[in-house]
Protein backbone atom coordinates (compact mmCIF):
# COMPACT_ATOMS: atom_id res chain seq x y z
CA UNK A 1 0.00 0.00 0.00
CA UNK A 2 2.54 2.50 -1.26
CA UNK A 3 1.81 3.46 -5.10
CA UNK A 4 -0.29 6.40 -4.40
CA UNK A 5 1.11 8.81 -7.19
CA UNK A 6 2.68 7.00 -9.64
CA UNK A 7 1.12 9.25 -12.55
CA UNK A 8 2.12 11.90 -10.82
CA UNK A 9 5.60 10.75 -11.04
CA UNK A 10 5.86 9.31 -14.45
CA UNK A 11 4.66 13.08 -15.83
CA UNK A 12 6.79 14.90 -14.25
CA UNK A 13 9.73 13.00 -14.75
CA UNK A 14 8.90 12.97 -18.54
CA UNK A 15 8.00 16.80 -18.62
CA UNK A 16 11.79 17.72 -16.70
CA UNK A 17 13.32 15.00 -19.31
CA UNK A 18 11.36 16.53 -21.74
CA UNK A 19 12.43 19.60 -21.68
CA UNK A 20 15.60 19.23 -21.15
CA UNK A 21 16.26 17.32 -23.67
CA UNK A 22 13.46 18.37 -26.99
CA UNK A 23 15.56 18.35 -30.12
CA UNK A 24 18.29 15.80 -28.69
CA UNK A 25 17.35 12.36 -28.01
CA UNK A 26 19.03 11.03 -24.74
CA UNK A 27 22.56 9.55 -24.65
CA UNK A 28 22.48 5.79 -25.02
CA UNK A 29 23.26 4.09 -21.15
CA UNK A 30 22.61 1.49 -18.38
CA UNK A 31 22.21 2.40 -14.97
CA UNK A 32 22.11 -0.63 -11.97
CA UNK A 33 21.20 1.33 -8.71
CA UNK A 34 21.16 -0.41 -4.97
CA UNK A 35 19.34 1.92 -2.71
CA UNK A 36 18.11 1.90 0.80
CA UNK A 37 16.18 4.00 3.15
CA UNK A 38 15.67 3.89 6.66
CA UNK A 39 14.18 5.69 9.09
CA UNK A 40 10.93 6.07 11.17
CA UNK A 41 10.63 2.34 11.46
CA UNK A 42 10.72 1.85 8.06
CA UNK A 43 13.30 0.32 5.94
CA UNK A 44 13.08 0.16 1.82
CA UNK A 45 16.27 -1.19 -0.63
CA UNK A 46 16.29 -2.89 -3.11
CA UNK A 47 17.72 -2.87 -7.10
CA UNK A 48 16.66 -0.63 -9.85
CA UNK A 49 17.84 -1.51 -13.56
CA UNK A 50 17.56 1.13 -16.24
CA UNK A 51 18.32 0.80 -20.01
CA UNK A 52 18.21 3.51 -22.43
CA UNK A 53 18.89 2.94 -26.01
CA UNK A 54 18.44 4.53 -29.37
CA UNK A 55 17.16 2.86 -32.52
CA UNK A 56 18.43 4.43 -35.41
CA UNK A 57 18.39 8.51 -35.61
CA UNK A 58 14.90 9.16 -34.66
CA UNK A 59 14.19 6.77 -31.97
CA UNK A 60 15.22 5.87 -28.67
CA UNK A 61 13.44 4.04 -25.91
CA UNK A 62 13.97 3.14 -22.22
CA UNK A 63 13.56 0.31 -20.04
CA UNK A 64 13.05 0.29 -16.22
CA UNK A 65 12.38 -2.35 -13.30
CA UNK A 66 13.03 -2.01 -9.53
CA UNK A 67 12.16 -4.06 -6.88
CA UNK A 68 11.31 -2.40 -3.42
CA UNK A 69 11.59 -4.40 -0.47
CA UNK A 70 10.21 -2.97 2.72
CA UNK A 71 10.17 -3.89 6.12
CA UNK A 72 7.88 -1.54 7.64
CA UNK A 73 7.47 -1.05 11.72
CA UNK A 74 6.70 2.74 11.03
CA UNK A 75 4.96 4.21 13.85
CA UNK A 76 1.55 3.88 11.96
CA UNK A 77 1.90 0.38 11.88
CA UNK A 78 3.52 0.36 15.61
CA UNK A 79 0.46 1.52 17.42
CA UNK A 80 -1.95 -0.52 15.84
CA UNK A 81 -0.89 -3.64 14.24
CA UNK A 82 2.05 -5.60 13.77
CA UNK A 83 5.23 -5.67 11.66
CA UNK A 84 4.84 -6.32 8.29
CA UNK A 85 7.12 -7.10 4.87
CA UNK A 86 5.99 -6.43 1.26
CA UNK A 87 7.36 -6.36 -2.11
CA UNK A 88 6.82 -3.99 -5.12
CA UNK A 89 7.70 -4.37 -8.63
CA UNK A 90 7.54 -1.73 -11.06
CA UNK A 91 8.43 -1.96 -14.61
CA UNK A 92 7.88 0.59 -17.20
CA UNK A 93 8.89 0.94 -20.65
CA UNK A 94 9.04 4.69 -22.96
CA UNK A 95 10.16 5.57 -26.42
CA UNK A 96 11.17 8.87 -27.63
CA UNK A 97 10.61 9.63 -31.32
CA UNK A 98 12.32 12.53 -32.36
CA UNK A 99 10.81 14.73 -35.83
CA UNK A 100 12.45 17.99 -36.51
CA UNK A 101 12.42 20.26 -33.29
CA UNK A 102 9.71 18.11 -31.43
CA UNK A 103 9.93 15.13 -29.25
CA UNK A 104 6.90 13.02 -28.76
CA UNK A 105 7.24 10.49 -25.82
CA UNK A 106 4.94 7.82 -24.85
CA UNK A 107 5.25 5.31 -22.00
CA UNK A 108 3.91 2.88 -19.87
CA UNK A 109 4.27 1.79 -16.43
CA UNK A 110 3.13 -1.20 -13.73
CA UNK A 111 3.56 -1.52 -10.40
CA UNK A 112 2.58 -4.26 -8.50
CA UNK A 113 2.75 -5.50 -4.49
CA UNK A 114 0.60 -7.27 -2.62
CA UNK A 115 -2.33 -4.60 -2.09
CA UNK A 116 -1.86 -2.22 -4.71
CA UNK A 117 -1.80 -2.58 -8.31
CA UNK A 118 -1.07 0.40 -10.35
CA UNK A 119 -1.12 0.87 -14.16
CA UNK A 120 -0.17 4.20 -16.08
CA UNK A 121 0.34 5.59 -19.18
CA UNK A 122 1.53 8.76 -20.22
CA UNK A 123 1.69 10.96 -23.18
CA UNK A 124 3.99 13.86 -23.47
CA UNK A 125 5.30 16.06 -26.48
CA UNK A 126 8.31 19.28 -25.99
CA UNK A 127 9.70 21.20 -28.61
CA UNK A 128 12.25 23.57 -29.41
CA UNK A 129 11.84 27.06 -30.61
CA UNK A 130 13.66 30.82 -31.06
CA UNK A 131 16.99 29.16 -32.12
CA UNK A 132 16.95 26.14 -29.89
CA UNK A 133 17.07 28.50 -26.94
CA UNK A 134 13.39 27.73 -25.48
CA UNK A 135 12.14 24.71 -25.28
CA UNK A 136 8.05 24.19 -24.52
CA UNK A 137 6.46 20.64 -23.51
CA UNK A 138 2.83 19.42 -22.53
CA UNK A 139 2.86 15.88 -20.60
CA UNK A 140 -0.28 14.24 -19.35
CA UNK A 141 -0.30 11.20 -17.77
CA UNK A 142 -3.40 8.85 -16.53
CA UNK A 143 -3.21 5.93 -13.83
CA UNK A 144 -6.18 3.19 -12.42
CA UNK A 145 -4.99 1.88 -9.60
CA UNK A 146 -7.10 -1.05 -7.95
CA UNK A 147 -6.66 -0.86 -4.04
CA UNK A 148 -6.50 -4.12 -1.64
CA UNK A 149 -6.61 -4.80 2.13
CA UNK A 150 -3.99 -7.56 3.33
CA UNK A 151 -5.24 -9.81 6.62
CA UNK A 152 -3.46 -12.04 8.31
CA UNK A 153 -4.84 -15.78 8.73
CA UNK A 154 -2.59 -17.09 11.11
CA UNK A 155 0.82 -16.22 9.65
CA UNK A 156 -0.05 -16.10 5.92
CA UNK A 157 -0.97 -13.29 4.58
CA UNK A 158 -3.91 -13.00 2.15
CA UNK A 159 -6.08 -10.21 0.37
CA UNK A 160 -9.27 -9.17 2.51
CA UNK A 161 -11.86 -11.25 -0.60
CA UNK A 162 -14.43 -8.56 0.65
CA UNK A 163 -12.37 -5.48 -0.25
CA UNK A 164 -11.38 -3.92 -3.41
CA UNK A 165 -10.90 -0.66 -4.39
CA UNK A 166 -9.87 1.65 -7.25
CA UNK A 167 -8.68 5.07 -7.94
CA UNK A 168 -7.76 7.04 -10.97
CA UNK A 169 -5.84 9.80 -11.34
CA UNK A 170 -4.65 12.36 -13.98
CA UNK A 171 -2.16 14.65 -14.76
CA UNK A 172 -1.63 17.74 -16.99
CA UNK A 173 1.53 19.50 -17.07
CA UNK A 174 3.04 22.34 -19.01
CA UNK A 175 6.38 23.22 -18.83
CA UNK A 176 9.38 25.62 -20.09
CA UNK A 177 13.10 25.77 -20.64
CA UNK A 178 14.87 28.88 -21.19
CA UNK A 179 18.24 29.35 -22.28
CA UNK A 180 19.21 33.02 -20.31
CA UNK A 181 23.02 33.57 -21.00
CA UNK A 182 25.95 31.37 -21.89
CA UNK A 183 25.82 29.84 -18.36
CA UNK A 184 22.56 30.47 -17.13
CA UNK A 185 19.30 28.21 -17.76
CA UNK A 186 15.96 28.64 -16.21
CA UNK A 187 12.78 26.61 -16.20
CA UNK A 188 9.71 26.44 -14.96
CA UNK A 189 6.73 24.16 -14.86
CA UNK A 190 3.05 23.94 -13.79
CA UNK A 191 1.17 20.76 -12.89
CA UNK A 192 -2.37 19.68 -11.94
CA UNK A 193 -2.79 16.45 -10.90
CA UNK A 194 -6.99 15.03 -10.08
CA UNK A 195 -7.61 11.51 -7.83
CA UNK A 196 -11.08 10.08 -8.14
CA UNK A 197 -11.97 7.17 -5.55
CA UNK A 198 -10.48 5.87 -2.88
CA UNK A 199 -7.70 8.02 -1.70
CA UNK A 200 -7.16 6.78 2.16
CA UNK A 201 -5.24 3.79 3.72
CA UNK A 202 -7.14 1.02 4.20
CA UNK A 203 -5.21 0.17 7.52
CA UNK A 204 -4.72 3.96 8.99
CA UNK A 205 -7.03 4.98 11.95
CA UNK A 206 -7.91 8.27 13.38
CA UNK A 207 -7.79 8.87 17.14
CA UNK A 208 -10.80 10.37 19.21
CA UNK A 209 -10.96 11.32 22.96
CA UNK A 210 -13.57 9.15 25.08
CA UNK A 211 -12.98 11.50 28.00
CA UNK A 212 -9.75 13.14 29.12
CA UNK A 213 -7.84 10.43 30.26
CA UNK A 214 -8.75 7.53 27.39
CA UNK A 215 -9.18 7.41 23.87
CA UNK A 216 -10.91 5.26 21.02
CA UNK A 217 -9.98 4.54 17.31
CA UNK A 218 -11.77 4.51 13.73
CA UNK A 219 -11.37 4.42 10.59
CA UNK A 220 -10.03 7.41 8.42
CA UNK A 221 -12.07 9.50 6.05
CA UNK A 222 -11.21 11.13 3.10
CA UNK A 223 -13.05 13.01 -0.11
CA UNK A 224 -13.52 10.87 -2.90
CA UNK A 225 -11.21 13.55 -4.81
CA UNK A 226 -8.08 15.63 -4.71
CA UNK A 227 -6.88 18.43 -6.92
CA UNK A 228 -3.65 19.96 -6.64
CA UNK A 229 -2.28 22.35 -8.63
CA UNK A 230 2.11 23.27 -8.62
CA UNK A 231 4.04 25.18 -10.01
CA UNK A 232 8.15 25.51 -9.68
CA UNK A 233 11.16 27.14 -11.29
CA UNK A 234 14.34 25.94 -11.16
CA UNK A 235 17.44 27.72 -12.37
CA UNK A 236 20.88 26.05 -13.13
CA UNK A 237 24.15 28.17 -13.49
CA UNK A 238 27.57 27.67 -14.68
CA UNK A 239 30.68 28.93 -12.42
CA UNK A 240 33.84 29.87 -13.98
CA UNK A 241 35.75 27.67 -12.45
CA UNK A 242 33.83 24.79 -13.64
CA UNK A 243 31.42 24.09 -11.23
CA UNK A 244 27.73 24.55 -11.21
CA UNK A 245 25.16 26.11 -8.74
CA UNK A 246 21.46 25.10 -8.90
CA UNK A 247 17.98 26.39 -7.31
CA UNK A 248 14.56 25.21 -7.35
CA UNK A 249 11.79 26.61 -5.71
CA UNK A 250 8.40 24.72 -5.60
CA UNK A 251 4.40 26.33 -4.56
CA UNK A 252 1.65 23.63 -4.12
CA UNK A 253 -1.82 23.63 -3.23
CA UNK A 254 -4.82 21.10 -3.14
CA UNK A 255 -8.35 21.26 -2.59
CA UNK A 256 -7.97 19.37 1.22
CA UNK A 257 -5.95 22.46 2.14
CA UNK A 258 -2.32 21.36 2.14
CA UNK A 259 0.15 24.54 0.71
CA UNK A 260 3.16 23.60 0.70
CA UNK A 261 6.87 24.86 -0.06
CA UNK A 262 9.73 23.40 -1.21
CA UNK A 263 13.19 24.71 -1.64
CA UNK A 264 16.17 23.30 -2.99
CA UNK A 265 20.28 24.81 -3.51
CA UNK A 266 22.74 22.37 -5.10
CA UNK A 267 26.07 22.54 -6.05
CA UNK A 268 28.08 20.43 -8.12
CA UNK A 269 32.22 20.30 -8.41
CA UNK A 270 34.51 18.06 -10.63
CA UNK A 271 37.98 17.82 -10.11
CA UNK A 272 40.34 19.13 -13.32
CA UNK A 273 43.16 16.64 -14.37
CA UNK A 274 45.52 18.16 -11.07
CA UNK A 275 43.74 16.62 -8.90
CA UNK A 276 43.08 12.53 -8.51
CA UNK A 277 43.55 12.06 -12.29
CA UNK A 278 40.00 14.46 -12.86
CA UNK A 279 38.06 11.73 -12.23
CA UNK A 280 35.72 12.74 -9.36
CA UNK A 281 32.59 14.57 -9.16
CA UNK A 282 31.23 15.99 -5.87
CA UNK A 283 27.57 17.12 -5.41
CA UNK A 284 26.25 18.81 -2.05
CA UNK A 285 22.61 19.39 -2.18
CA UNK A 286 19.74 20.80 0.50
CA UNK A 287 16.32 20.79 0.61
CA UNK A 288 14.26 22.25 2.82
CA UNK A 289 10.32 21.50 2.90
CA UNK A 290 7.13 22.92 4.79
CA UNK A 291 3.27 22.35 4.83
CA UNK A 292 0.39 23.41 6.25
CA UNK A 293 -2.03 20.19 7.26
CA UNK A 294 -5.44 19.32 5.43
CA UNK A 295 -8.60 20.17 6.69
CA UNK A 296 -9.90 17.46 7.62
CA UNK A 297 -6.30 16.65 9.76
CA UNK A 298 -5.97 16.26 13.29
CA UNK A 299 -4.13 13.95 15.47
CA UNK A 300 -6.97 13.47 18.00
CA UNK A 301 -10.39 14.26 17.56
CA UNK A 302 -12.42 15.95 20.12
CA UNK A 303 -15.11 12.93 20.02
CA UNK A 304 -15.91 9.90 17.55
CA UNK A 305 -17.59 10.51 14.14
CA UNK A 306 -16.52 14.15 14.53
CA UNK A 307 -16.42 15.13 11.13
CA UNK A 308 -17.52 13.66 7.21
CA UNK A 309 -14.05 13.50 6.62
CA UNK A 310 -11.10 12.44 9.37
CA UNK A 311 -7.41 12.41 8.60
CA UNK A 312 -4.36 11.35 10.70
CA UNK A 313 -1.69 10.63 7.95
CA UNK A 314 1.10 12.39 9.44
CA UNK A 315 1.81 13.19 5.74
CA UNK A 316 -1.37 15.61 5.64
CA UNK A 317 0.34 17.16 8.92
CA UNK A 318 2.05 20.23 9.48
CA UNK A 319 5.75 19.57 9.50
CA UNK A 320 8.80 20.97 8.17
CA UNK A 321 11.43 19.18 6.52
CA UNK A 322 15.42 19.08 5.79
CA UNK A 323 17.64 16.61 3.89
CA UNK A 324 21.16 17.19 3.45
CA UNK A 325 22.74 15.11 0.75
CA UNK A 326 26.33 14.45 -0.74
CA UNK A 327 27.26 12.42 -3.70
CA UNK A 328 30.90 10.96 -5.34
CA UNK A 329 31.01 10.44 -8.86
CA UNK A 330 34.05 8.40 -9.87
CA UNK A 331 34.48 8.29 -13.73
CA UNK A 332 36.68 5.88 -15.72
CA UNK A 333 37.12 4.70 -19.36
CA UNK A 334 38.67 0.32 -20.20
CA UNK A 335 39.96 0.69 -23.32
CA UNK A 336 39.51 -2.93 -24.06
CA UNK A 337 36.01 -1.99 -24.09
CA UNK A 338 36.21 0.14 -26.97
CA UNK A 339 31.81 -0.17 -27.26
CA UNK A 340 32.10 1.90 -23.58
CA UNK A 341 32.51 5.60 -23.99
CA UNK A 342 32.51 5.88 -20.35
CA UNK A 343 31.40 4.46 -16.84
CA UNK A 344 30.86 5.91 -13.34
CA UNK A 345 30.89 4.68 -10.00
CA UNK A 346 28.58 6.87 -7.32
CA UNK A 347 28.01 6.93 -4.08
CA UNK A 348 25.56 9.31 -2.15
CA UNK A 349 24.00 9.30 0.95
CA UNK A 350 21.14 11.92 2.50
CA UNK A 351 19.68 12.79 6.05
CA UNK A 352 16.45 13.59 6.36
CA UNK A 353 14.87 15.09 8.97
CA UNK A 354 11.35 15.56 9.73
CA UNK A 355 10.17 17.94 12.73
CA UNK A 356 6.00 17.54 13.05
CA UNK A 357 3.96 20.28 14.14
CA UNK A 358 1.02 18.75 15.14
CA UNK A 359 1.59 14.98 15.02
CA UNK A 360 2.22 13.38 18.75
CA UNK A 361 4.13 9.88 19.64
CA UNK A 362 1.34 8.25 20.56
CA UNK A 363 3.52 5.37 21.53
CA UNK A 364 3.66 7.26 24.87
CA UNK A 365 0.50 6.77 25.51
CA UNK A 366 -1.15 3.49 23.13
CA UNK A 367 2.41 1.63 23.52
CA UNK A 368 4.22 -0.54 20.90
CA UNK A 369 3.01 -3.48 19.14
CA UNK A 370 0.33 -3.84 21.76
CA UNK A 371 2.02 -3.80 24.99
CA UNK A 372 1.13 -0.80 26.88
CA UNK A 373 3.88 1.44 27.95
CA UNK A 374 4.54 1.20 32.17
CA UNK A 375 3.49 4.78 32.83
CA UNK A 376 1.10 5.88 29.57
CA UNK A 377 0.62 9.73 28.47
CA UNK A 378 -3.02 11.36 28.75
CA UNK A 379 -3.96 11.30 24.99
CA UNK A 380 -2.90 14.54 23.40
CA UNK A 381 -0.44 15.16 25.77
CA UNK A 382 2.63 13.24 24.11
CA UNK A 383 5.79 14.67 22.59
CA UNK A 384 5.64 15.64 19.07
CA UNK A 385 6.86 13.29 16.75
CA UNK A 386 10.79 13.78 14.97
CA UNK A 387 11.29 11.12 11.86
CA UNK A 388 14.79 10.67 11.05
CA UNK A 389 15.91 8.45 7.79
CA UNK A 390 19.10 7.51 6.37
CA UNK A 391 19.08 7.30 2.99
CA UNK A 392 21.83 5.34 0.45
CA UNK A 393 22.14 4.77 -3.11
CA UNK A 394 25.17 2.45 -4.94
CA UNK A 395 25.15 2.60 -8.79
CA UNK A 396 27.01 2.15 -11.61
CA UNK A 397 26.37 3.94 -15.16
CA UNK A 398 27.50 2.84 -18.45
CA UNK A 399 27.21 5.07 -21.57
CA UNK A 400 27.58 3.54 -25.08
CA UNK B 1 -13.57 49.12 -35.93
CA UNK B 2 -10.74 50.98 -34.11
CA UNK B 3 -10.29 47.89 -31.69
CA UNK B 4 -10.21 45.63 -34.53
CA UNK B 5 -7.59 47.91 -36.61
CA UNK B 6 -5.40 48.07 -33.42
CA UNK B 7 -5.59 44.02 -32.70
CA UNK B 8 -4.17 43.34 -36.47
CA UNK B 9 -1.39 45.88 -35.43
CA UNK B 10 -0.62 44.28 -32.63
CA UNK B 11 -0.79 40.87 -33.94
CA UNK B 12 1.46 41.99 -36.90
CA UNK B 13 4.15 43.33 -34.86
CA UNK B 14 3.89 40.43 -32.46
CA UNK B 15 4.61 37.92 -35.59
CA UNK B 16 7.24 40.70 -36.76
CA UNK B 17 8.81 40.44 -33.41
CA UNK B 18 9.01 36.45 -33.07
CA UNK B 19 10.18 35.89 -36.62
CA UNK B 20 12.77 38.43 -36.01
CA UNK B 21 13.86 36.88 -32.39
CA UNK B 22 17.66 35.99 -32.80
CA UNK B 23 19.39 33.58 -30.53
CA UNK B 24 21.16 35.57 -28.46
CA UNK B 25 23.48 32.99 -27.07
CA UNK B 26 24.73 31.63 -30.72
CA UNK B 27 24.89 28.09 -30.55
CA UNK B 28 29.55 27.77 -30.64
CA UNK B 29 28.31 30.08 -26.83
CA UNK B 30 26.91 27.06 -25.45
CA UNK B 31 30.00 24.64 -24.60
CA UNK B 32 29.28 25.73 -20.56
CA UNK B 33 25.45 25.04 -20.74
CA UNK B 34 26.11 21.63 -22.73
CA UNK B 35 28.79 20.61 -19.92
CA UNK B 36 27.50 17.36 -18.41
CA UNK B 37 27.25 18.90 -14.89
CA UNK B 38 24.73 21.16 -15.77
CA UNK B 39 22.05 18.71 -16.75
CA UNK B 40 19.25 19.68 -14.13
CA UNK B 41 19.23 15.29 -13.39
CA UNK B 42 22.51 14.23 -14.15
CA UNK B 43 21.71 10.54 -13.02
CA UNK B 44 17.74 9.93 -13.88
CA UNK B 45 17.60 6.39 -12.16
CA UNK B 46 19.04 8.13 -8.11
CA UNK B 47 16.71 11.26 -8.98
CA UNK B 48 13.98 8.84 -9.42
CA UNK B 49 14.49 6.95 -6.39
CA UNK B 50 15.03 10.00 -3.93
CA UNK B 51 12.06 11.92 -6.04
CA UNK B 52 10.09 8.98 -4.90
CA UNK B 53 11.35 8.81 -1.17
CA UNK B 54 9.97 12.65 -1.06
CA UNK B 55 7.05 12.33 -2.47
CA UNK B 56 5.96 9.07 -0.04
CA UNK B 57 7.22 11.98 2.65
CA UNK B 58 6.02 15.42 1.92
CA UNK B 59 2.54 16.03 1.18
CA UNK B 60 3.39 18.08 -2.44
CA UNK B 61 3.44 16.55 -5.62
CA UNK B 62 3.74 17.63 -8.89
CA UNK B 63 5.86 19.75 -11.08
CA UNK B 64 9.46 18.62 -9.78
CA UNK B 65 9.62 15.11 -10.57
CA UNK B 66 8.10 13.39 -8.03
CA UNK B 67 7.93 10.23 -7.43
CA UNK B 68 5.58 7.36 -6.48
CA UNK B 69 6.24 4.08 -5.16
CA UNK B 70 6.21 1.74 -1.89
CA UNK B 71 8.73 3.67 0.55
CA UNK B 72 7.14 3.03 3.79
CA UNK B 73 3.96 5.40 3.09
CA UNK B 74 2.44 3.82 5.75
Amino acid sequence: MANKRLAGFVITCCALGGAAQAGVLPEDRADVLYFRYDGGGVNVQGPSMLVRKSIGEHVSVQANYLIDMVSSASIDVETSASKYEDERRQSSLSADFLLGKSTYSVGYTKSDESDYLAKTLFFGVSHDMFGDLTTISFNYSEGHNDVFRNVKIGDVKVNDPTFHEKMQSKSYSVGISQIITKNLILSGQFEVDTDEGFLRSPYRSVRFFIDQFNQGREDEKYPNTRSSNAAAIRAKYFLPYRAALDGMYRFYTDTWGVVGHTAELGYVQPLDNAHWGGNWTFEGRLRFYTQTKADFYQDIFPRADFSNFMARDKELGTYTAYTLGANATYEFKIERFRWLSKGQLNLRYDHMTVNYDDFRDARFSLGSFGTLPDDPYDPGTEPLYKLDADIYQFYFSAFF
Amino acid sequence: MRTRGLLVLSLALLSAGCSSIEPWVKPYDRENLADPIMAFSRAPISQEFLDHVFDSREGSRGATGASGGGCGCN
